[in-house]
């Protein structure tokens, strides 16, 4: 699956970004600030037509990654790129055009769906927002894209109570591809569904992308998904990156300790397989992002942990032709 | 215990069928859940969300309220009735004792407002009749039994204080508080991290081997009861589809819906172009369809399929199947899938 030749110009790129919040937590009433950086110096670029898988458990910081590359948060620093363009400081009537070219599918299609509002109204919403279609006008255009979703034209009187799970996303779905944008954010946008369901919105993606050459960030926790649907794997702990590589390279030859961990707590539906695999069992917690651990961030739970580690943090370099990671010791 | 009770199943739970009376209709949330459990055993009841593996626990556990009501089938514990009329004192002390329960999430199920000390404390003074001593002492070797490092100090915080983790281990510490035989964990990982999960599994594996305990896993990841289970019981739409041991299941699904679920689920050791989707939805269970439940979406259902409902029907190997086609391979590939699993 290897796609993208090294000639292709990055769809986006992010440089050297970082995310910053300011906390209420900590004193009486939590009324003391707190600066968090929720994610710390993080690069990267995807291409037209690629799927970059974004992993991370709790407190990562891949959420806020994605969130940030769509411009919906506004204080952070370094540098996002679109089509060679820099977007960090785009306000106004630019932001909103940019907004045409990248998406977003979130995890609870349910809450992204105005419960007031049919198919068809929820549909075109972003194409008459857009001033590019309006009224009667709109329907041609929002059956076609319920077809390209696996939704009935009938679909478009009701209202999304009415509707399964799984066509909410697919509903979902419809509506960020209204803009034909780009590039899509998928944040968790299969983990909510039933296993069945979920393998029919996975192949919906994947469709998708054959056909209009979408480019996707895929932020998931679960692994196996990421696997299934990516061309590279990008993952994060407590906010910064530790391991980027294509896909198979993740898998056979990580170099990360916290990459080895990940993907030794994967289960495998098979018992036999799985009862015999070597389990690495990360001791310790998941360090909050308001107190993160000095030097590298995985010191605290790695098994190799040296002196160095716990002053210093690893630079995040290519150690193998397009294989990155952020260990001193990989 | 009577040498008669000791020798059949632990729990037997036959034909049970729990509605819901709601204002738009009848909810068939179960629809004649069949199953049993040994001593010893961990047994997973796999399903997804609405299939009834849930309601199963609750009858279990005697939680189903209003406008849910048990209307036919029964639970039997240690050979004696749950649900009987004259058994009411039984299934009180069963349930709060014998049979206890871990929930999904940790969070709400610990109270915010008292001390992991008082919350645990509390049962054992209230089930075991413990002084305030010797509870607090039962307390932190429950803590650490459960791998929850410096115990003593532990008891002091409250649930915020700790995190998902640590809070789930500390709800099994609760749920091991009165030496039950059976813990009923429903989803008990679902809401962890990855690498968390881990360690709660590990943990319920260990507990399983150390104390003897049963266990009746309640899950939708097929990945969790490969790595736990010594059985499993898939159910969909309210009734149980298969059973048999982990690993015959896994190596030959014999019921199609089974077989869908293996084949949807991505692994991470195995790379396929495209996963097997089992087309529509599940059945809504205010109108189940007739025959089959799962005809509406089985690539090989027959007229007999949309007829009648297969019931469950023992096969060798001690596993039962309830289907027309059992072990009739379902979707493209499941021939060849075998095959190249040997």
């Amino acid at each position: 699956m290897t796609m993208m030749t090294t000639t292709t110009a990055p769809l986006v790129e992010v440089q050297n970004l970082s995310v910053h919040y300011a906390a209420r937590g900590g004193g009486w009433l939590g009324r003391r600030i707190r600066p968090i950086t929720a994610v710390e110096d993080v690069s990267f670029a995807i291409f037209p037509g690629e799927t970059l898988g974004l992993v991370g458990e709790s407190g990562s910081g891949k959420s806020t990654t994605g969130r940030a590359i769509l411009r919906r948060i506004d204080s952070i620093t370094g540098r996002i790129l679109f089509r060679g363009r820099d977007i960090t400081q785009v306000r106004g009537e630019a932001l909103r055009r940019l907004r045409r070219h990248v998406q977003m599918i979130f995890q609870d299609p349910y809450a992204s769906l105005n419960p007031r509002m049919t198919v068809l109204e929820l549909v075109a919403e972003p194409l008459v927002v857009h001033g590019l279609a309006r009224g009667e006008a709109a329907e041609p255009r929002v059956a076609s894209l319920l077809a390209l979703v696996g939704l009935p034209e009938s679909a478009m009187e009701r209202y999304p109570h009415e509707f399964s799970g799984g066509q909410r996303q697919r509903i979902g779905i419809a509506r960020a591809l209204a803009l034909e944008p780009d590039f899509i954010v998928a944040d968790e946008a299969v983990s909510a569904l039933d296993v069945s369901i979920r393998a029919q919105i996975v192949n919906l993606l994947g469709d998708l992308q054959a056909r209009l050459n979408l480019a996707y960030l895929f932020i998931a926790h679960d692994l196996s998904v990421v696997r299934h649907i990516s061309h590279r794997i990008a993952i994060m702990y407590a906010g910064k990156l530790v391991e980027l590589a294509d896909r198979d390279a993740i898998f056979r030859q990580p170099l990360h300790p916290y990459t080895r961990a990940l993907l030794s707590a994967i289960l495998i539906p098979d018992p036999q397989i799985q009862q015999q695999r070597r389990r690495i069992v990360l001791t310790g917690e998941i360090p909050s992002p308001a107190a993160p651990p000095s030097g590298c961030r995985f010191h605290t739970r790695c098994a190799h942990a040296t002196a160095k580690c716990r002053a210093e943090a690893p630079p995040f370099e290519e150690k193998t032709p397009g294989h990155f990671a952020a260990c001193w010791a990989a | 215990m009577s040498a008669a009770a000791a020798e059949g199943p632990l729990l037997q739970v036959k034909g049970l069928q729990v509605r819901y009376f709601t204002e738009r209709g009848t909810i068939e949330a179960s629809r004649g859940v069949t199953l049993h459990l040994d001593r010893g055993e961990t047994l997973g009841l796999v399903g997804e969300s609405g299939s009834g593996k849930s309601v199963t626990s609750q009858a279990i556990l005697g939680l189903i309220r209003e406008p849910g009501r048990i209307v036919a089938g029964d639970i039997v514990w240690k050979g004696r009735s749950l649900l009987a009329a004259d058994g009411a004192a039984y299934a009180r002390r069963v349930r709060g004792k014998e049979i206890a329960l871990v929930f999904q999430d940790p969070m709400t199920s610990l109270n915010p407002v008292f001390t992991i000390g008082l919350q645990i404390t509390e049962v054992l003074r209230h089930h075991l009749k413990l002084g305030r001593r010797a509870a607090s002492d039962r307390a932190a070797e429950l803590l650490d039994l459960v791998g929850i490092s410096a115990p003593r100090q532990r008891l002091a915080q409250y649930p915020h204080e700790l995190s998902g983790g640590m809070r789930q281990r500390a709800l099994i510490a609760m749920a091991l508080s009165c030496e039950p035989e059976l813990l009923v964990a429903d989803e008990p990982t679902t809401a962890l991290d990855v690498t968390i999960q881990a360690q709660i599994l590990e943990l319920l594996g260990s507990l399983q081997q150390r104390l003897g305990l049963s266990i009746l896993l309640i899950t939708h990841d097929l990945g969790v009861v490969a790595a736990l289970c010594h059985r499993v019981a898939v159910i969909y739409a309210g009734r149980i589809v298969e059973t048999g041991r982990a690993a015959d299941l896994f190596a030959r699904p014999a019921h199609p819906y089974t077989m869908g679920l293996l084949r949807s689920t991505p692994r991470i050791d195995v790379v396929r172009p495209r996963l097997v989707a089992i087309d529509g939805t599940p059945p809504d269970l205010s109108h189940p369809p007739a025959g089959c439940a799962f005809h509406t979406r089985c690539p090989i259902a027959t007229d007999a399929c949309m007829a009648e409902a297969p019931s469950l029907v023992p096969q060798a190997g001690g596993r039962t199947v309830a289907c027309w086609r059992a072990f009739t391979p379902a979707w493209p590939g499941e021939a060849a899938n075998r095959r190249a699993r040997g």
